[in-house]
């Protein structure tokens, strides 16, 4: 038993430990915006920024030749507002709903950003499709190392250190901002804070932290990474710091876990970390304090009284027709 | 026997694959768009990773049913979470969508990532390859293709009415539970097919794309499903024919390019619900309620004046208006080209014309009548009707007017005090100058 637990440390060394903090330092600020992405409704925006940055990406890619150039951040930013600017072009101006908007703007900017990376990036680059898949989360070990206070320590983990520290200073003080307009966006705006300014600022922000993540879990996997704390943490509490605090510690758990999977099983680093947060939040929706199944099904009441006098009510109304 | 069907070079494999995706896609992608489902479509082509890494893994000898039914119960088992996420929780449709979506997916890759060397075929999946295709997997496109055509040609109304409102679809009788369970069972069948050729992410595109140009176009959902049925076939021959011709590009992302092309086309010059109808049509409508509130304020400043002087000179309209002298020329010579106005010899001032009295004098009368209507009927304040009288006014039409005056009992005055002005009984002679 003991040697289960022991396994990591034993096959990786520190290596283990860099492992569990890079996916931690990834998970961390995806899973603060993802919060607040959950509370607005728009976590498919999300979705639809992870994969719309990808035209960015290439793009920038192909004029720099550097993976590590910060342009590429610049150019996934502007990426992901266009998205946001076409989803608003197209459901604020025409019958179709957003949800649709959303599938047409991200899949066409995915589309746009594989046959850019086809024609003039060709085969040859370390841009492939197998790292939008995959991430590159497992190779950390093997990237370059810089000292830090003694230790040698891989270049990705300061980067998003960085990343994360951005981040939650941001979060910190535009707080009382996005608490409000996330609750309440009239309120909001009567206070002076522009709803328009804060939504594509977020969305913005997001598209950054899709970014600095993207390389690590791949396009797709940086989708459970922003919703899946949050979404865990939601089923836990009701109130929003803790909900904050919650989410950081699904990071946590999830990057701890996802390890123990990775080693046990010689399975993908990335999805195994997604996996161990899908298991939390499994847990969560069984046993959550606020919304677990279990306890509702112990104090047997009707979990949605209001949903199922509503349906009652429209059948009646139907039927007098 | 669909083996005829076929055809035997690579390239026409790929188009034909291309069309029966394009065809079948398009049709339930309607009941999707109109539903607001769109992003269903994403989570279930994400979701059936896991079964087709089972499939693959499980199956000897890589039957394409066998993978297909893997994934089909793999994209089923999510469609329902997704479902009961949403019944037993808090989350939103978005939330619960998203989380079914990816960690499927990372289970997909966790599994795959055990067993690289049984799951070379997975990439196909993911990224879409029509090269991949073969006749197995075209013959039962075919075959899904057909069954989606059929089903939905029987079921198409009470699929329609559900999509609609689903408690007015109870309330007729239908089987509404199985109705939707036949719905995501054909919403997952299309997307595991399309899988093949699209990939993992452009499903929904092919899915969404084609209908939601549809849905710009029309009204009538019979020509919703054959537009969409177009275009969807029309995005795939482009799409087999350039990544055939081009043999760098990938399928998927040229089907998609193509569909959104079109997408890009309708929104713009669509007839009813187009971005440019849609502008040519409010600025039309601010040209005409310029053009009116012009007429009234020559009305306004006769009233004023007791109706003494035929003539309006330009500069009094321009400070009745508050607009410079320039604009309200070019508001009058529009009035001009309407025959509500003529101008005087001299150029400096206006009269109204015997159609222009009528139209300035209903113009009056339905905003008086609506600020008695709101002080009257509606318990308005006196001092907050005007605004919104000043902009009734240009819709009122002569059913609704009447209505109004039998409702008030024939006014003569306004909530002000000022008199309603009678454009009938004017018009019968009795107008303010019939004697000079």
């Amino acid at each position: 038993m003991m040697d289960y637990l022991t396994l990591p440390w034993d096959v990786l060394g520190i290596g283990a430990f860099w492992l569990i903090l890079m996916a931690f330092l990834v998970a961390l600020p995806c899973s603060q915006v993802g919060s607040f992405l959950i509370l607005r409704r728009m976590a498919l925006t999300g979705d639809a920024i992870s994969h719309s940055v990808f035209p960015g990406v290439v793009v920038a890619f192909y004029f720099t030749g550097d993976l590590a150039s910060p342009w590429l951040i610049v150019g996934a930013g502007l990426a992901g507002l266009i998205s946001t600017v076409l989803i608003e072009l197209i459901h604020k101006r025409t019958r179709v709903k957003q949800d649709a908007a959303i599938g047409i703007s991200f899949t066409s900017l995915f589309a746009l950003g594989v046959v850019l990376l086809e024609t003039m990036l060709g085969k040859n680059v370390d841009l492939d499709l197998e790292c939008v898949l995959h991430g590159r989360l497992g190779l950390l070990l093997e990237d370059e190392t810089l000292p830090l206070l003694g230790q040698m320590v891989p270049q990705p983990i300061i980067v998003m250190t960085g990343v994360s520290l951005v981040t939650i200073v941001l979060m910190a003080l535009f707080y009382r901002v996005l608490l409000l307009s996330s609750f309440d966006t009239g309120l909001a705006a009567s206070y002076g804070y522009r709803p328009a300014l804060i939504h594509y600022g977020m969305m913005f922000a997001v598209s950054f932290i899709v970014v600095a993540a993207f390389q690590a879990v791949g396009a797709i996997l940086v989708i459970a990474l922003l919703i899946l704390p949050g979404a865990a943490a939601y089923l836990c509490s009701h109130r929003l710091k803790t909900m904050l605090a919650l989410a950081a510690l699904h990071c946590l758990l999830s990057a701890v876990g996802g390890l123990y999977i990775h080693v046990w099983f010689d399975t993908n680093m990335a999805a195994s970390v997604v996996v161990c947060g899908a298991v939390l939040l499994l847990l969560a929706w069984l046993l959550g304090p606020v919304d677990g199944l279990l306890w509702k099904w112990f104090k047997d009441e009707p979990e949605h009284p209001d949903n199922e006098t509503g349906d009652k009510i429209v059948t009646h109304s139907a039927c007098s027709h | 026997m669909l083996d005829v069907l076929i055809p035997s070079s690579g390239a026409g494999k790929a188009i034909l694959a291309a069309i029966l995706l394009g065809a079948g896609c398009g049709l339930l992608g309607c009941f999707v768009v109109l539903r607001r489902v769109a992003l269903m479509g994403d989570a279930i082509s994400h979701a059936v990773l896991p079964g087709v890494v089972a499939g693959l893994i499980y199956s000897p000898d890589r039957s394409p049913i066998f993978i297909f039914l893997c994934a089909a119960a793999a994209g089923l088992v999510g469609a329902g979470l997704v479902r009961a996420l949403m019944a037993t929780t808090r989350l939103k449709s978005d939330a619960a969508l998203g989380i079914i979506l990816a960690s499927f997916f990372a289970l997909g890759i966790v599994w795959q990532s055990r067993n690289q060397q049984e799951t070379v075929g997975v990439m196909n999946f993911l990224f879409g390859n029509v090269g991949s295709i073969d006749s197995s997997d075209l013959r039962m496109m075919m075959m899904t293709t057909s069954l989606l055509c059929v089903m939905v040609f029987f079921l198409k109304r009470p699929l329609l009415v559900v999509s609609f409102d689903e408690g007015f679809a109870r309330g007729l009788g239908y089987p509404v539970k199985i109705l939707n369970g036949v719905f995501y069972f054909m919403l997952t069948f299309s997307v595991v097919v399309a899988l093949q050729a699209v990939g993992v992410v452009l499903v929904s595109a092919i899915l969404i794309t084609p209908a939601a140009a549809a849905y710009l176009l029309t009204d009538r959902f019979e020509k919703m499903l054959l537009l969409s049925m177009g275009f969807g076939i029309f995005a795939g021959i482009v799409g087999g024919v350039i990544s055939a011709g081009i043999s760098q590009i990938p399928t998927g992302p040229v089907i998609t390019l193509a569909a959104s092309a079109i997408f890009g086309v309708v929104y713009f010059v669509a007839p009813r619900h187009g971005v440019l109808a849609k502008l040519l049509r409010t600025s039309k409508r601010r040209r005409i309620v310029m053009r009116e509130n012009t007429l009234k304020a020559i009305y306004q400043i006769q009233e004023a004046e007791g109706f003494a002087y035929e003539d309006v000179s330009v500069i009094m309209l321009a400070q009745k208006r508050r607009q410079t002298e320039e604009a309200v020329r070019k508001r009058c010579a529009s009035l001009l080209k309407h025959g509500l106005v003529e101008f005087s010899e001299d150029g400096i001032s206006l009269h109204l014309t015997s159609p222009g009295w009528k139209r300035a004098m209903e113009l009056v009368r339905n905003h008086r009548l609506w600020e008695l209507y709101l002080t009257n009927e509606a318990d308005y304040a006196e001092d907050h009707v005007h605004d919104d009288a000043e902009k009734i006014e240009h819709i009122l039409g002569p059913n609704m007017v009447r209505q109004l005056e039998q409702e008030l009992d024939f006014p003569e005055l306004d909530p002000h005090g000022k008199p309603i002005p009678q454009p009938q009984l004017a018009m019968q002679g009795l107008e303010p100058f019939s004697t000079p």
